[in-house]
C-alpha cells in the first residue's frame, strides 16, 4: 500500500494521527499532516484505511500495490 | 416521492414544517421524532426557520457527510439565503465573521493560524494538567455540601479553566464571559441582547490582545497578537477569533460532561462497564459513542449551495440554503446499527458530531482528551454518584443552539 497526502487540503483535524500514529504526524507549526511512512507494513493497512475514511478534508489516498498482491 | 416538497417547487406550501423541531417529552436524549420521520420518508425536504425562510433540511448520514465535504457547498454567512441559526447568531456573525463562516482559501489561511495548539501532540501534552484540574474540582466537591449542581461545580469549570490557560485569558473573568456567551447561544435572545453581548466580548478580547502585544506569553492570544503586529490580522479579526475559541471552547465540552453524565446514570450497565475498565481504548470509545448519541450541536450545520446539486432525488438550486442535520444523521440506522442504543463498545468514530468537511471542529482533539479524563475519573472517584432530582424535573436546553442541561443536581 502506498499512502499519499495533500498538505494543501489538510485542515489539521488530527483524525489520521488518532487512526494510525505510526504512519501520520502533524507539523509543529500548524498541525498539518506529515507522512511518516509512505509504504506502511500490511499490518497497519486497516488503520490507514480508517484514516482515509475519517479525514474530513479528504486529504489522504492510498494506492494498493500489486507486489503486496 | 416527498410529501413535503418536490424538486423545483419554489413556493413553500403550508406543509413545510418548522425547524428546529421539538423532542419527545420522555426522550430527552433522542432527536425530535419528526426528524426521524423526515429521515425515513423525505430525507431531503424543505423546513421553515425562525425568519420564515425555507432552506433544505438533509437528514440521512450519507447525504449529510457527502454535502459537508462538497466544495459546491459554502459556509459564507454573508450570502443572501444563508440559513442563520437564530436572531442572536445572525447579529453575532454580522459583527464578527470568523473563518467558520468563510470558504477557502480565506478559511484555510485563518484557521491555520490557530491549528498548532490543537494538534494531537500538543493536546496530549496537556493531559496531566487536565487531570490535575479534574481531580482538584472533584476534591472540592467531595469536601463541600451535597447535593451539588454538577454543571456549576464541575462541568463548566473543567473546559473553562483549560481554554483560559490555552488562550491566556484570566479565569477570574469567567462569570463575565460565560454570561455573555450564554446569551449568544440561546435561540430566544433578541438582536439587541446579542449586539450588546458581542460588543462586550469583542471589547474584552481586544483588551486581552492589547495585553499580549505589550507582554507576549506562550498562549494562543499572544500568537494572534503576533499576527496583528505582522499585519496579517486586524485587531478586530484577532479579537473575533479569540472570542470564537473562548466561547466554543467551554460551552460544548461543558454540555458533553453534564449531559454525558446524565446519560450514563440512565444507562447503569454502560456506566459500570466504563467505570470498571482500565483500558484507555474503552474510555476513548465511550467518548466517541457519547458524542454520537448525544450530538449536542443539535441545530444542524448551516450552508448555502454554490451550484445546482443533485442529491437523493432532489435538486438543490444555486443560492439556496441548506441545513445538515448532524444530530439525526448520527442516529441513521444505515450508518449505526440500533442507533438509539447507547453502546460504548461500538466503534462509531465515523460520527458527524464534530461536523465533516473542511470546517470539522478545530478543537476536537482537546474536547476528546478533556472528556476522556473526565469520564475515566469522575465515576471512579465518586462511584455512588446519583441524581438528586427526578429526571422529569431536570431543565434541558431545548432553547439552546447547543443542547445540554442548565443544572444537574447530584449527590453520592
Amino acid at each position: 500500500m502506498k499512502v499519499i497526502v495533500d498538505q494543501n487540503k489538510c485542515v489539521a483535524s488530527g483524525q489520521c494521527v488518532l487512526s494510525a500514529p505510526e504512519v501520520f504526524d502533524q507539523r509543529a507549526e500548524d498541525g498539518i499532516v506529515v507522512l511518516r511512512a509512505e509504504t506502511p507494513p500490511e499490518g497497519l493497512a486497516d488503520d490507514v484505511r480508517q484514516a482515509v475514511a475519517l479525514c474530513p478534508a479528504q486529504a489522504i489516498w492510498v494506492e494498493e500495490q500489486e507486489d503486496e498482491q | 416521492m416527498s410529501t413535503f416538497s418536490a424538486p423545483g417547487t419554489d413556493a413553500p406550501s403550508a406543509q413545510v414544517p418548522d425547524y428546529p423541531m421539538t423532542r419527545a417529552a420522555r426522550c430527552p436524549f433522542d432527536p425530535p421524532p419528526a426528524l426521524h420521520t423526515l429521515q425515513d420518508q423525505a430525507p431531503i425536504s424543505r423546513v421553515r426557520l425562525w425568519d420564515g425562510s425555507t432552506p433544505w433540511l438533509v437528514t440521512r448520514y450519507d447525504d449529510v457527510r457527502a454535502l459537508l465535504a462538497d466544495p459546491r457547498i459554502s459556509s459564507e454567512s454573508n450570502l443572501p439565503h444563508y440559513p442563520h441559526l437564530s436572531p442572536a447568531q445572525k447579529e453575532r456573525r454580522r459583527q464578527s465573521r470568523t473563518f467558520i463562516n468563510m470558504d477557502d482559501p480565506e478559511h484555510a489561511r485563518l484557521r491555520r493560524m490557530v491549528t498548532a495548539t490543537f494538534s494531537i501532540r500538543q493536546v496530549e501534552a496537556l493531559r496531566p494538567a487536565i487531570q490535575k484540574i479534574v481531580d482538584g474540582l472533584i476534591d472540592t466537591m467531595l469536601a463541600g455540601p451535597k447535593p451539588v449542581d454538577l454543571v456549576q461545580a464541575f462541568a463548566l469549570p473543567v473546559p473553562s479553566l483549560v481554554i483560559c490557560e490555552l488562550l491566556g485569558v484570566p479565569y477570574a473573568d469567567h462569570d463575565f464571559f460565560q454570561a455573555n456567551s450564554k446569551i449568544l447561544i440561546k435561540r430566544t435572545s433578541t438582536v439587541e441582547q446579542a449586539w450588546v453581548a458581542t460588543q462586550k466580548l469583542l471589547e474584552y478580547l481586544d483588551r486581552q490582545i492589547g495585553v499580549k502585544l505589550a507582554h507576549p506569553a506562550d498562549d494562543v492570544l499572544s500568537t494572534l497578537a503576533e499576527r496583528v503586529r505582522a499585519g496579517e490580522l486586524s485587531r478586530r479579526e484577532a479579537a473575533g477569533m479569540g472570542m470564537l475559541l473562548l466561547t466554543a471552547g467551554h460551552e460544548t465540552t461543558a454540555n458533553m460532561i453534564a449531559l454525558g453524565t446524565l446519560a450514563l446514570l440512565q444507562n447503569p450497565d454502560q456506566l459500570d462497564r466504563l467505570r470498571e475498565s482500565d483500558d484507555p481504548k474503552t474510555v476513548a470509545s465511550a467518548v466517541e459513542e457519547l458524542l454520537r448519541y448525544l450530538s449536542i450541536v443539535h441545530s444542524g450545520r448551516r450552508r448555502v449551495a454554490l451550484a445546482d446539486i443533485e442529491v437523493g432525488g432532489v435538486t438543490i438550486r444555486t443560492g439556496e440554503g441548506v441545513v445538515l442535520a448532524n444530530d439525526v444523521a448520527n442516529r441513521d440506522p444505515d450508518a449505526f446499527p440500533a442507533p438509539d442504543q447507547l453502546d460504548i463498545d461500538r466503534n462509531p468514530r465515523h460520527h458527524v458530531a464534530f461536523g465533516f468537511g473542511v470546517h470539522q471542529c478545530l478543537g476536537q482533539p482537546l474536547a476528546r482528551v478533556e472528556l476522556q479524563v473526565v469520564y475515566s475519573t469522575l465515576y471512579r472517584r465518586i462511584p455512588t454518584l446519583k441524581l438528586a432530582m427526578d429526571l422529569d424535573e431536570i431543565p434541558f436546553k431545548h432553547d439552546g443552539n447547543v443542547y445540554g442541561v442548565y443544572e444537574l443536581p447530584v449527590t453520592w
